[in-house]
C-alpha cells in the first residue's frame, strides 16, 4: 500500500502524462470487450473503425515529431503517407502485371512495411535537404508543393499507377505462424496460411505496433537528439552555436516523421486493400496538423487523445448528423421537417450540407476553450500564459531548495 | 569540476602560440562596412578584451568568429587550423564557445536542459541509442546530468535547475549562458558584454567567476562596455572603432592612447 501512495506521490501527481499513457493503454485494451458487449456480439464494424483510426494515430504520432518536437511546419505530410500506400501496392497486389514490368510482386506485409518506411523517410531527405535551409513560412510553402505534386504524379502517371481508378485488391496481411492468438478468427493449432482478415485483428496488430511507436518516440523525445529538437525549436542560431548541426537535426526529424507516415500508409493500404490518389489530398495533411495541434503540440499523449477526438467527429459524428437530425426533428413532433418542401431539401440533407460548418464551430470551440490544446505539453501550456506564470515558478523553486 | 581537455598544456611553448589569430579580417554587408582589415592575436590562456563605441563591428566581429556571419575577406586561424567559414556548429565542435549580447538562452527549457544541450556536440549516443536506450545512452545521460548539475553550481545558480530559463532572473540568465557555454568544453570562451545590465556588486562576482574560467585553463575573450571591468580584469584589449582597429595593448597603454580617448569622448577642437 505504501509503495503504490510512493509511486503516485512520485510519478503521476507531477506528471499528468502517465496518467494520460494508462487511460489510453486501459481504454486501447478493454475497447473491443466493451464494443462487443455493447453492439450485442455485432462488433465487427466499430472495431473495424477503430483499426482506422489507429493509422492516424499513428501519422500524428510522426506528424508531432516533425511539427511538435522540432518546430518544423509541414503542410504537406499526406504525401509521405500516399508514398508508403503505394510501395505497398506496388509490392504487394497483381498490379505488377499491367504495367511495363509485366510482373507481379507479392512480398510479405511486414517486409515491405519496412520498405516503405525507409522509402518514405528517403523522400523526406529528398525534400529536406534542399529546404530545410528556409525557416517557417517558406518551410510551409514548400511542404505545401510537395503535398499537392505527390498525388498529382500518382494521378498522372497512369501506366505504372492507373490513374484515377488506383489499384486495388492489394494481398492481405498475413502474420507469422508464431504470433496467432485469440483474435485470429480461427481455432488454436496450426493454422498454415494466416490472414489478417479479422477486423479484430487489425485492431490489435495495430494496438501493438502503437505502443512499440510511441516507446520509441518516447525515448528519441528524452535524448541527445529531442534535447537539439527543443532547441532549434527555439533558438537555431544559439543551437547551431552550442554545436547543434541544425541541418542534419531538422532532416532527422523530417525523415523520422516521414518514415512513421510511410508505414501508416502501408498499413492503410493493406486495410483497404487499395489506393487511389483521392486518398491522400491537401485535406488529409490539414486534418493530421489540426489532430496535433488540437491535441497539444509536443505532447503524445495530447496529440494521441486530439487524433483519436477529430476522428471520431470527422467519420463517426459528422456522418450520422442527418440521421441525428432527424430523430430529433421526428421526436419533438416536427415530422414535416423531413420531407423537402421548396427550396428546403429535408432536414437530413440540410444537416448534412452543413457538415463541415459544424466541424468548423467544433474546432474553433476547442481552441477557444483550451487554446493550449487538450493535453498540451509543459513547454506549450507555459507559453500561453505570458506574464502570469513567472512569479509562481521562482516562488516555488525557493521554497522547495530552501 | 574537470578542466577541459581541449584547452592546452600550460608549457612555455604554447603559451606563446596564440590561440585565436584575426588575420585581416573585413566584414562587409551591402555597402556597410562593419569590420575593416583587422589583425590581432588572442594568447593562450589569458583574458583578452575588444571595446569600442555601439557600432564599431564587435558583435559582428564574434559572429564572424563563430561562423554566423563569415567574414567577407580575411582568415581566421584557430589552433593552428582555419576555421574561416565553418559553420557554427562545426567551430563549436573545435573548441569555441560563445554567449550572446541579448540573452539567446532556450526559453521553455529548463536550466539543466539547456546546460545539458551544451554538452550536445560532446556526446557519443547515435540515433540508435536513443531510440532503443540502450545501456551505453543511459549511462552518457547520467555523465551529462552530473556534469550539467556542477556546471549549475559552478555559475551559481544549481537551485533554478528545474525552472524555464526564462523564468529565471536576469543575472542569473547571464549566468546560465556562461554554464551553457562552458558545457561545450571550450578551450576559447567569447563573452559578449557579459556584464551588461549588472548592478556593481554583480559586477564584481562576474570577475571572479570569469577569474575561475581562466584558472581551468580556458582562455577568455570579451566584449565589455563597462571600463571598470574591462581594465581590471583583461590582460590586453583591442580597441575597434567604425570597423577598424585603433589601438591594441594592455590597460595601461590603451588607457592613454589618443585615438581611444577620441573615439570615446569626441575631437577636441
Amino acid at each position: 500500500m505504501t509503495s503504490l501512495r510512493q509511486f503516485w506521490q512520485s510519478g503521476p501527481r507531477r506528471d499528468p502524462n502517465t496518467i494520460a499513457y494508462t487511460v489510453l493503454l486501459v481504454a486501447a485494451i478493454s475497447f473491443p470487450v466493451l464494443a462487443q458487449v455493447a453492439t450485442g456480439g455485432n462488433s465487427s464494424f466499430i472495431i473495424s473503425v477503430a483499426g482506422d483510426a489507429g493509422v492516424y494515430v499513428l501519422l500524428t504520432i510522426g506528424l508531432n515529431v516533425v511539427v511538435g518536437f522540432a518546430g518544423l511546419l509541414d503542410l504537406g505530410y499526406a504525401a509521405f503517407f500516399a508514398i508508403g500506400a503505394y510501395t505497398y501496392a506496388f509490392l504487394a497486389s497483381d498490379h505488377g502485371v499491367v504495367t511495363p514490368l509485366h510482373e507481379a510482386i507479392h512480398l510479405p506485409f511486414w517486409i515491405v512495411l519496412l520498405i516503405a518506411m525507409f522509402i518514405a523517410a528517403s523522400f523526406g531527405v529528398l525534400l529536406g535537404a534542399p529546404t530545410l535551409r528556409l525557416r517557417g513560412d517558406y518551410l510551409a510553402i514548400v511542404t505545401l508543393g510537395f503535398g499537392e505534386i505527390v498525388p498529382r504524379v500518382f494521378k498522372n502517371a497512369a501506366t505504372w499507377t492507373s490513374g484515377v481508378n488506383g489499384i486495388s485488391a492489394l494481398d492481405i496481411p498475413s502474420l507469422p505462424l508464431w504470433i496467432q492468438g485469440p483474435w485470429a478468427g480461427a481455432p488454436f493449432g496450426i493454422v498454415r496460411d494466416f490472414k489478417i482478415i479479422e477486423p479484430l485483428a487489425y485492431y490489435v496488430v495495430m494496438v501493438i505496433l502503437l505502443i512499440i511507436c510511441v516507446i520509441l518516440v518516447r525515448n528519441l523525445h528524452r535524448s541527445r537528439l529531442g534535447r537539439a529538437w527543443m532547441a532549434v525549436r527555439e533558438d537555431e542560431v544559439a543551437a547551431a552555436a552550442m554545436g547543434v548541426n541544425t541541418v542534419a537535426v531538422k532532416l532527422l526529424a523530417f525523415s523520422i516523421g516521414a518514415a512513421f507516415s510511410g508505414f501508416a500508409g502501408t498499413y492503410y493500404g493493406a486495410k483497404l486493400s487499395l489506393v487511389s490518389p483521392e486518398n491522400f489530398g491537401f485535406a488529409v495533411s490539414i486534418t493530421i496538423l489540426v489532430m496535433v495541434v488540437l491535441g497539444g503540440m509536443g505532447n503524445i499523449p495530447g496529440v494521441i487523445t486530439g487524433s483519436l477526438l477529430i476522428y471520431g467527429v470527422i467519420f463517426i459524428f459528422l456522418p450520422q448528423l442527418p440521421e441525428y437530425a432527424t430523430g430529433f426533428v421526428t421526436s419533438v413532433g416536427l415530422g414535416d421537417l423531413t420531407r423537402s418542401n421548396g427550396d428546403f431539401p429535408g432536414i437530413a440533407e440540410f444537416i448534412s450540407r452543413l457538415k463541415f460548418l459544424v466541424f468548423g464551430f467544433i474546432l474553433v470551440l476547442v481552441m477557444l476553450v483550451r487554446p493550449q490544446g487538450l493535453l498540451p505539453s509543459r513547454e506549450r501550456e507555459q507559453e500561453l500564459q505570458k506574464g502570469t506564470h513567472e512569479d509562481t515558478t521562482i516562488v516555488d523553486v525557493n521554497a522547495e531548495t530552501a | 569540476m574537470s578542466a577541459a581537455p581541449a584547452a592546452g598544456s600550460p608549457s612555455a611553448e604554447s603559451v606563446d602560440r596564440p590561440i585565436l589569430r584575426v588575420d585581416h579580417v573585413t566584414k562587409r554587408f551591402g555597402g556597410l562596412l562593419a569590420v575593416d582589415d583587422v589583425t590581432f592575436d588572442v594568447k593562450r590562456g589569458e583574458i583578452f578584451a575588444l571595446i569600442g563605441p555601439n557600432g564599431a563591428g564587435k558583435t559582428t566581429l564574434f559572429n564572424g568568429i563563430t561562423g554566423i556571419f563569415p567574414p567577407t575577406s580575411g582568415r581566421i586561424v584557430f589552433q593552428d587550423q582555419e576555421i574561416t567559414g565553418a559553420r557554427p556548429h562545426q567551430v563549436a565542435a573545435l573548441g569555441i564557445a560563445r554567449t550572446f549580447q541579448n540573452i539567446r538562452l532556450f526559453e521553455y527549457m529548463s536550466a539543466l536542459d539547456n546546460v545539458r544541450l551544451g554538452q550536445h556536440c560532446r556526446m557519443r549516443a547515435k540515433l540508435w541509442d536513443s531510440l532503443f536506450k540502450t545501456p551505453r545512452e543511459q549511462r552518457e545521460e547520467r555523465e551529462v546530468t552530473d556534469r550539467a548539475n556542477e556546471l549549475l553550481k559552478f555559475v551559481g545558480i544549481e537551485r533554478y535547475a528545474q525552472t524555464y530559463a526564462r523564468n529565471l532572473p536576469y543575472g542569473s540568465q547571464r549566468r546560465l549562458e556562461i554554464a551553457r557555454a562552458l558545457a561545450t568544453h571550450p578551450a576559447l570562451l567569447l563573452l559578449d558584454e557579459p556584464a551588461a545590465g549588472f548592478t556593481p556588486q554583480e559586477k564584481v562576482e562576474l570577475m571572479g567567476l570569469v577569474h575561475q574560467i581562466v584558472d581551468q585553463g580556458i582562455t577568455v575573450f570579451l566584449i565589455e562596455h563597462d571600463m571598470k571591468v574591462v581594465m581590471g580584469i583583461s590582460r590586453r584589449i583591442v580597441v575597434l572603432d567604425h570597423g577598424e582597429k585603433i589601438a591594441e595593448g594592455t590597460p595601461e597603454k590603451v588607457r592613454n592612447d589618443q585615438r581611444v580617448i577620441e573615439a570615446y569622448l569626441g575631437k577636441q577642437h
